[in-house]
């Protein structure tokens, strides 16, 4: 999949970012948090490359730092929902009795507009990474776990199952071993598409201010403290929303490579020729 | 052998057809309607009929996989109906199945070497386990190499091998083929079935082998048994089958097999069976193929005909039809 | 009346090149029926599809080899044309009947469609064609029947109505690409009586093509064996089931397991596994597999060599040492089968 120049540079994109966020403090050349009075709202030039923020602060080392939250927070939450989604959508896919109570659940959960939930959080417990990666958790389980959940229902109907439980295997192994990793592919895929969208949900969140807490950088909140100097000072809404689009899209198309990848599965293997008569009936019953 | 390995009494594999907003139960699905017989220990039992006729769903009912209407299945003279979850965790060890397609009867995860120790691994049978899956490979003609590669790098007929070698590994008594060959090369077939009777001469095995194609079955069994719409309608040794079928449908199906070689200029007697195979969940009345059959007479169609010897040799060829045709030898014109 | 020279159709893949079809010829005259017979990778279907260019485009080509119909080489006509000769002169049947018709509409109406793409004539008079066409292909009650839905119909009905499709325009060709494979043998007897009557009906010409010896030697005057891509064997239909002088052919026709067999016999095994198109083995495409099989075959690549009048084969074994071998084989077997018992 990293062959093709469309995956690479995306995921190369992330990489960079990643090592350049987590080791910032080693490399940046002016300190984020230094705040130089005289250049304030200063544009783009060579010591400050995307200008400076109403503080005087780089705005170039702040959008660094502050992709800190929204890849902490896009991660934890892909990480949480894919966990909690797998399980239930396991469940609720292979257990058909259980399956009615759990979606009942489920249904209930995606009907919650996640907006007024972080909102409810933010005003009973303040603003805070964790409550919004609770928050956005909250909203993003149940998308998985009906993704995990059609996929189980296709892949139990499928013959190798059946041979499992000829064969005497019990339940518990049916589902890590048969059923999930048939099921991994769209389970990944879905994951960077949370991975993206809660990113950029934490950026609306925090532009519209029941976010990350203002004293944190993170892209939301510069996008919030932009909004006043817009007409002054466009740089400084413009670099942190591009990295916004940028990350989201690079991870979208990642989602987009990685579901190619496990798609046609036998893409890419010995090609001997198109399957003999697999349409040759099925002499079911 | 004083008691078969394995005896049907009138089993009965009836499915719930929902309809409606409140799922309520309007008809059933007659899957298997009434079927007995039974299989003695190194036998090979073929079970022959065209689709919807039910012998897919008696492999399964006999496996294990789906709970029988009514009716009773003995194993080694005792009623598995009646057996707990854990005596029939036990009893699958006996009983195996071997599937149709082998692009999906095998998980595409899994190397073929983990495919064949599932079973083992289920049962805690895990001394030596890497020996005995080699035995095994071995024993269905794959080489030692294949123990780690993944499904989709064997061929048809090689996955077939592997399907084989698993419903192998708990030495069963008894085991199920669902159309093992169906879906296989014609080149290919060949390998398998002759795996499958070396297998069965060299372990004592007995089968209990399903397939519509009938000259697979000629060759593979020792009975036969003739499905239509859920009902057996005859039984016999191959031989006479074959040879001296007795039931219309039985003479209709062999005369409509085409012989591999030109039969230009010469005919065959056919018989032409009329109208469309009814559904499976508003069988015909009587005998239920008295719809298609040339020999239908009123009497027929309110009627069932019992599965009755017709004639006293070896094992007894049953027929179930109350026109039996006459004993007379099927024509193959050359 | 319509003449396959040299085609060689391949099909470009993430993995090489897949030689479908490498280097076939053969021709067929008004009326006649021949039968490909070959299993899967043999590139029947490939060779099927060739005929009427509906191999898509990439990642098939073909790089050598020409179609000839009536003169004209279909490889080189444009789409436009190829459309005239599509449904109209060269018709196709397909495996699948249950997916082969649009679940959308009425059978009629696709029958209708079929008719008035071609030959532009009045709505009515091409409904009246079209329930003739029905009741031709032996659907009884054709008027009320026209009006229903393919998911009425089951399988054997459908195949005929696409084979009543197929000869809406009464064309020259017709091309059956496993026909009965999806269908009981009840039924297939029933299409494939059905596609003879038609044939002495309307004289037209058949190819069948079938994996199943059987249907094939029931149906066709004329047979091509197929092996990975080439015709391997070529002959009237008594030649290749009775006096054939191909290992392949030979060794297929005794490893089939037949109803008017005795009980107990063994079948002819055939040893490892339909070869990989991309890459063939050296020389004879068969001879991993081949019982026959000598040295020179791993590095010569047979040719079809005429053995009499009609027949011809693609094997460097001559007749005569074909039949020696033959005998050797067979005695081989016998041995084996001594054994057994």
């Amino acid at each position: 999949m990293l062959r093709r120049k469309r995956n690479l540079i995306p995921f190369l994109f992330l990489i960079l970012l990643l090592l350049a966020t987590i080791t910032a403090e080693w490399w940046l050349p002016v300190s984020p948090s230094f705040m130089d009075s005289n250049q304030r709202l200063m544009a783009p030039s060579s010591k400050y490359w995307f200008g400076t923020d109403h503080f005087g602060r780089d705005l170039f080392g702040q959008t660094i730092i502050a992709a800190r939250v929204s890849l902490l927070v896009g991660f934890t939450v892909a990480l949480l929902s894919t966990i909690l989604g797998t399980i239930t959508g396991l469940i609720a896919g292979y257990y058909k009795k259980l399956d009615a109570i759990i979606m009942r659940i489920i249904d209930g959960m995606l009907a919650f507009p996640s907006l007024l939930l972080a909102l409810a959080l933010v005003a009973a417990l303040g603003g805070s990474i964790t409550n919004i990666i609770i928050a956005l958790t909250f909203s993003f389980w149940p998308v998985m776990t009906r993704v995990v959940r059609s996929s189980v229902l296709q892949v139990k109907n499928i013959q190798y199952v059946e041979a499992a439980k000829t064969s005497g295997v019990k339940d518990p192994v049916i589902l890590t071993k048969y059923i999930l990793p048939n099921v991994l592919s769209p389970i990944i895929v879905q994951g960077t598409f949370i991975f993206a969208r809660s990113i950029l949900a934490e950026a609306a969140l925090s532009f519209l201010g029941v976010g990350v807490e203002p004293s944190i950088p993170t892209w939301g909140n510069m996008l919030q403290e932009s909004q006043i100097y817009i007409t002054m000072a466009p740089w400084f809404s413009i670099f942190p929303g591009i990295f916004i689009v940028a990350t989201v899209l690079s991870l979208n198309i990642l989602g987009d490579g990685l579901r190619d990848a496990f798609d046609p599965y036998s893409q890419g293997k010995k090609k001997r020729k198109k399957q003999p008569f697999k349409q040759k009936k099925q002499y079911a019953s | 052998m004083s008691e078969p390995l394995l005896e049907i009494r009138d089993l009965n594999m009836h499915f719930p057809m929902k309809q409606g907003i409140l799922q309520k139960t309007k008809n059933y699905i007659k899957a298997v309607n009434g079927v007995s017989f039974t299989l003695n220990k190194g036998e090979t039992l073929g079970i022959v009929g065209e689709s919807g006729c039910g012998k897919s769903t008696l492999a399964r009912t006999i496996v294990g996989l789906l709970k029988p209407t009514s009716g009773d299945i003995l194993f080694e003279g005792k009623s598995i109906l009646q057996y707990n979850r854990k005596e029939l965790h036990q009893l699958r060890r006996d009983i195996q199945m071997v599937y149709q397609d082998p692009y999906t009867s095998l998980n595409p995860r899994m190397k073929a070497g983990d495919i064949i120790a599932a079973p083992l691994k289920a049962y805690n049978q895990t001394n030596n386990l890497k020996n005995r899956v080699l035995e095994l490979l071995e024993l269905v003609g794959l080489k030692t190499e294949d123990y780690n590669k993944l499904p989709h790098q064997f061929s048809g007929g090689q996955r077939q091998r592997i399907g084989i070698a698993r419903a192998l590994a708990l030495n069963p008594k008894l085991i199920v083929l669902d159309e093992p060959v169906s879906a296989l090369d014609v080149s290919v077939q060949a390998q398998v079935i002759n795996l499958l009777e070396d297998l069965q001469e060299e372990l004592g095995l007995t089968y209990l082998f399903i397939a519509h194609d009938l000259s697979v079955i000629r060759h593979i069994s020792d009975k036969v048994g003739v499905m239509y719409l859920g009902k057996m309608m005859e039984m016999s040794d191959s031989e006479s089958l074959y040879k001296n079928p007795r039931h219309p449908y039985t003479n209709a199906l062999l005369s409509a097999v085409p012989m591999p070689y030109p039969t230009k200029g010469k005919k065959r007697e056919r018989i032409v069976l009329k109208g469309e195979l009814p559904s499976p969940s508003n069988p015909p009345n009587g005998c239920v193929f008295h719809t298609r059959c040339p020999f239908a007479t009123d009497f027929c169609k309110g009627n069932v005909p019992a599965l009755d010897v017709v004639e006293e040799n070896s094992s007894g060829q049953y027929v179930a039809c109350f026109y039996p045709r006459e004993n007379k030898q099927m024509e193959f014109p050359r | 009346m319509l003449e396959i020279k040299n085609l060689k159709a391949y099909i470009d893949t993430s993995d090489g090149v897949v030689k479908a079809v490498d280097g076939v010829s053969f021709s067929i005259k008004p009326g006649e029926t021949i039968g490909i017979v070959g299993e899967s990778g043999s590139g029947k279907s490939v060779l099927a599809h060739s005929i009427m260019q509906l191999n898509p485009k990439p990642p098939t080509f073909y790089p050598e080899g020409e179609i000839l119909f009536n003169g004209k080489n279909l490889l080189q006509l444009k789409e436009k044309e190829l459309r005239k000769i599509r449904g109209n002169e060269i018709a196709m049947i397909y495996q699948d009947p249950m997916s082969s018709l649009n679940p959308v509409f009425k059978i009629g109406d696709q029958l209708m469609e079929a008719i008035l793409t071609h030959h532009s004539m009045p709505k009515s008079k091409a409904r009246q064609r079209a329930i003739e066409l029905l009741t031709d292909v032996g659907i009884s009650d054709a008027e009320k029947r026209f009006n229903s839905y393919p998911h009425q119909f089951s399988g054997g009905m459908r195949q005929r109505v696409l084979i009543a499709i197929a000869l809406a325009c009464n064309p020259k060709i017709l091309i059956a690409d496993e026909p009965t494979t999806a269908l009981d043998v009840t039924i297939q007897a029933q299409i494939l009586e059905l596609m003879k009557s038609i044939q002495e009906k309307y004289g037209t010409a058949i190819i069948i093509i079938s994996h199943d010896l059987g249907v094939v030697a029931q149906m066709a005057e004329k047979v091509l064996v197929m092996y990975s891509g080439r015709i391997v064997e070529k002959g009237n239909v008594e030649d290749i089931f009775y006096h054939t002088s191909m290992p392949y052919t030979w060794s297929l026709l005794r490893s089939l397991p037949r109803i008017d067999s005795e009980s107990r016999t063994r079948l002819l095994n055939i040893e490892g596994q339909p070869p990989n198109l991309i890459h063939p083995p050296s020389g004879c495409n068969f001879h991993p597999r081949c019982p026959f099989a000598t040295d020179q075959c791993k590095t010569v690549d047979p040719q079809l060599s005429k053995r009499s009048a009609d027949h011809s084969a693609a094997c460097i074994l001559s007749e005569e040492e074909f039949n020696e071998a033959k005998k050797r084989i067979e005695k081989g077997e016998q041995e084996r089968r001594m054994e057994h018992v």
